[in-house]
C-alpha cells in the first residue's frame, strides 16, 4: 500500500512537470515575449538587451528550473492584457469559481445518486423510464445551450432570476463570496443547474448500472432470500459496493465541471477562472493561460491522487492486497 | 455459423433469386433483427440519417447561399420565422443581423460541424487504435508508456485539451493564416484528446486475441507481425471501435460547436452550428430568439439521435452490459 502511494505521488509529480513544461514552452516560444514587451518599433540592441535581462540566453534547462522555481511560488509574470500580476487575478477571480463549482457538485450528487438508485431497483417503473430517457436527452445538451435555455425561460420570459453576472457580494477576508446575499444566491441558481446537468446524469446513469449489476449477484439474492427487509437490502448490501466506480467517476468529474465551467461562466457572465481562461485565450494572453494551465493540472492531479487514496478507505479488500 | 457448401455450378438460381436470399439473411442477421424490434434505435437512425442527409446535400437544397455576399441583403436581416409576424416564406426560419437565412445557415453549418467531427473522430480512432495494438502486441515498457499516458490523458477533460491546443495555435499563428487553417486546427485540436478509449478497449481485446491458438498458428507458420495484427487480430476489435466511434461522434459534435460558441472553433465567415448559436447569442435580449434557439435546437437533435444510435448499438452488440 505504501508503495502504491509512494508511486502515485512520484506520477503526479511528473505529471505536474510535464505540464510546467508545457506551460514554460508556452511562455518562451509562443509570441515572443521580447516583442510582445518591446512593440515592432524597437531596434534589435535594445531586443538583444532585453533578452539577455529577462534571462532568455541562458541554456533551456536553467531557464526552465528557473521557472519552476517561480511558478511554485506563484509568480507567474504579469498578465499581457491587465498589466497586473496574475496571481493577484487569479486569487480575486478563484471564489466566484469555486463556489459555482461545488454548488454543482453537489446538486449533481444530491439529485443524481438518489435518481440513480431508484433507476436501479426499479428498472421498469415508468418513472424510472421517463429518467432514464430525459438523461439521454441532457446527456445530449449542449452545457451552453442549456444555459441559454434556462436564461431565456428564467430570466427574459418570467423574469424570476437574473440573467447573468454575480449578484452582490460580500467579502469574507480575501475571499468574496456570494452565498450570503439573496441577489448573490438567486445569480448562481441558473449556472448551478446548468453546470450540473451533465454530471448529474452522467452519475444517474452510473449508479443506475451499478445498482443492477449488483443486484443480480449471489450474496443479494441471498440477502433477499433470508427475509431481510428490501430497504436494508438495497442500502446496507448493495449500495455500498455501487461506491467505487461512483467515487472514481465522480473525482474525474469534479476535473470536468472545471472544465465545464468555463463555458458556464462565458454562457452567464460568471466572474470566475474560466470567463478569466476564455478572454486571455482570446487575447493571447500567455501568462494568465499558463498560470491557468498549472493551476488547473494541479487541482486534477489532486483530485485523482485524493480519489485513488480514497479507494483504500472504502475498499477494505485493497488494504490487505499488494499495492 | 458454418457457411453451407456452395451448390455445383448447374444449380445455382438466377441472380435475382440470389439478391433476394441475401436480403432475406441480411434482414436474419442479428443485428438487423434486434434492429428492426427496437423502435428507439429506427427513430435515433431515421433522425440521424435525416439530419446527416440534408447536411451532406446543403448546396442542392438549401434555399440562400450563406457564403455568397451578393446574396445577402442588410435589408432583409433580423426577419422572424415565417409563422411569426413580419415573417416572409422566402426565409422559411427567419434571418441573422445580416439577412442572411437561418435555415441555409444551419444547413450548411450542420455540414461543417458534421465534417469536422467526423474527421476528428476518424483521426483518434485511428490513433488510439494503433497505439492500442502495439501496446498489446510489443507488451513491456512500450505498453507501460502508452498507458500510464492514456491514464494522464484521460484525468484532463476533452474540452478543456481543445481549448488549450486552438488557444496555443491562436497565440502562435497570425490572425490571417489561423482563418484559414481554423478547420484543420479545430479537428486537431477535437481529435487529440479521443485516442484513450480506443487504445484500452483495442488492447485489452488483442491481448486476449494474442493468446489463441489461430494467433499462435499464424506466428508458427512464420508470418511477420505487420501482417498478423492487421489481418487477423484487428478485425476482431471492429465492434468496439464501431461503438466508441459513434458515442465518441457525439461527444465531438457537442466539443466543436462548444468551442465555436466560445469563439474558438469556426471563423463567423464559415459559420458552424455553434458559431450560429454565438452570433445568435447577442440577440437573445432583443427577442429575436430564433438565430439562437433554432440552431441550437437542431445541435440536440444531432447529438441526441447519435447517441440514442451508440447506446442501442452498444447493448445490441454487448448483452451483458444491458
Amino acid at each position: 500500500m505504501i508503495g502504491f502511494i509512494v508511486s502515485r505521488i512520484l506520477q503526479s509529480a511528473l505529471v505536474m512537470l510535464v505540464v510546467g513544461l508545457i506551460a514554460f514552452a508556452l511562455f518562451n516560444y509562443v509570441g515572443d515575449p521580447v516583442n510582445n514587451m518591446l512593440g515592432p518599433s524597437a531596434t534589435s540592441a535594445e531586443r538583444a538587451r532585453l533578452h539577455a535581462e529577462l534571462g532568455l540566453d541562458r541554456p533551456f534547462l536553467v531557464q526552465y528550473g528557473d521557472f519552476i522555481v517561480r511558478a511554485v511560488q506563484g509568480n507567474f509574470g504579469l498578465s499581457y492584457q491587465y498589466a497586473r500580476p496574475v496571481i493577484d487575478i487569479v486569487a480575486e477571480r478563484l471564489p466566484a469559481t469555486v463556489e459555482l463549482s461545488l454548488a454543482a457538485v453537489f446538486l449533481a450528487l444530491a439529485l443524481g445518486i438518489p435518481m440513480g438508485i431508484y433507476t436501479g431497483i426499479r428498472p421498469s417503473a415508468p418513472l424510472a423510464r421517463v429518467l432514464m430517457g430525459l438523461s439521454l436527452v441532457g446527456i445530449s445538451l449542449p452545457t451552453f445551450f442549456t444555459g441559454i435555455v434556462l436564461i431565456v425561460l428564467f430570466a427574459i420570459v418570467l423574469k424570476w432570476l437574473p440573467p447573468f453576472g454575480r449578484g452582490e457580494v460580500v467579502a469574507v477576508g480575501w475571499w468574496s463570496t456570494g452565498l450570503l446575499t439573496l441577489s448573490g444566491l438567486k445569480a448562481l441558481i441558473l449556472p448551478a443547474i446548468t453546470l450540473c446537468l451533465f454530471q448529474m446524469t452522467l452519475i444517474m446513469r452510473l449508479v443506475r448500472s451499478a445498482m443492477l449489476e449488483i443486484m443480480r449477484t449471489d450474496y443479494i439474492r441471498f440477502a433477499m432470500a433470508r427475509g431481510l427487509r428490501m430497504s436494508s437490502v438495497h442500502f446496507r448490501h448493495a449500495l455500498k459496493n455501487t461506491l467505487v466506480p461512483v467515487v472514481t467517476i465522480t473525482g474525474l468529474q469534479m476535473g470536468s465541471i472545471i472544465a465545464f465551467a468555463v463555458i458556464t461562466e462565458t454562457v452567464f457572465q460568471w466572474p470566475g477562472l474560466g470567463l478569466l481562461f476564455i478572454q486571455a485565450l482570446g487575447f493571447g494572453d500567455i501568462p494568465v493561460m499558463a498560470a491557468y494551465l498549472v493551476f488547473v493540472s494541479l487541482m486534477f492531479v489532486a483530485i485523482n491522487l485524493l480519489v485513488d487514496l480514497l479507494y483504500f478507505v472504502i475498499d477494505p479488500r485493497l488494504r490487505t492486497g499488494g499495492g | 455459423m458454418g457457411a453451407p457448401p456452395s451448390p455445383p455450378p448447374a444449380l445455382r438460381r438466377p441472380p435475382g433469386a440470389r439478391l433476394r436470399a441475401l436480403w432475406a439473411a441480411f434482414l436474419e442477421d442479428d443485428l438487423v433483427h434486434e434492429f428492426r424490434h427496437s423502435p428507439v434505435a429506427i427513430l435515433g437512425f431515421a433522425l440521424a440519417a435525416g439530419l446527416i442527409l440534408a447536411a451532406l446535400l446543403a448546396p442542392l437544397i438549401a434555399p440562400h447561399d450563406p457564403y455568397d455576399p451578393a446574396g445577402i441583403d442588410l435589408m432583409n436581416g433580423l426577419l422572424p420565422p415565417f409563422w411569426e409576424e413580419g415573417g416572409r416564406l422566402v426565409f422559411p426560419l427567419g434571418t441573422d443581423n445580416q439577412g442572411r437565412d437561418v435555415l441555409s445557415g444551419i444547413l450548411y453549418g450542420l455540414r461543417l460541424s458534421l465534417a469536422i467531427s467526423c474527421a476528428a473522430v476518424a483521426l483518434s480512432a485511428v490513433a488510439g487504435t494503433a497505439l492500442g495494438l502495439l501496446a498489446a502486441w510489443t507488451g513491456g515498457w512500450v505498453d507501460a508508456v502508452i498507458m500510464r499516458l492514456a491514464d494522464i490523458q484521460l484525468s484532463f477533460p476533452a474540452i478543456l485539451v481543445a481549448m488549450l491546443v486552438d488557444g496555443i495555435a491562436r497565440a502562435s499563428l497570425p490572425p490571417s493564416e489561423h482563418a484559414a487553417l481554423a478547420m484543420p486546427i479545430v479537428i486537431v485540436a477535437i481529435g487529440i484528446s479521443g485516442w484513450v478509449q480506443y487504445a484500452r478497449t483495442v488492447r485489452s481485446i488483442a491481448i486476449v486475441e494474442k493468446g489463441k491458438d489461430y494467433v499462435e498458428a499464424a506466428r508458427l507458420i512464420g508470418l511477420p507481425a505487420v501482417l498478423i495484427v492487421p489481418r487477423h487480430v484487428l478485425p476482431n476489435t471492429t465492434g468496439a471501435i464501431l461503438v466508441i466511434a459513434t458515442v465518441h461522434l457525439a461527444t465531438a459534435i457537442l466539443t466543436e460547436a462548444t468551442l465555436s460558441f466560445l469563439g474558438l472553433g469556426m471563423p463567423p465567415t464559415e459559420p458552424s452550428i455553434g458559431t450560429l448559436i454565438r452570433i445568435g447569442n447577442d440577440f437573445l435580449f432583443s427577442g429575436e430568439w430564433w438565430i439562437t434557439i433554432l440552431p441550437g435546437v437542431t445541435l440536440a437533435l444531432l447529438v441526441l439521435s447519435v447517441n440514442l444510435v451508440g447506446d442501442w448499438l452498444r447493448d445490441a452488440l454487448n448483452p451483458q452490459l444491458r
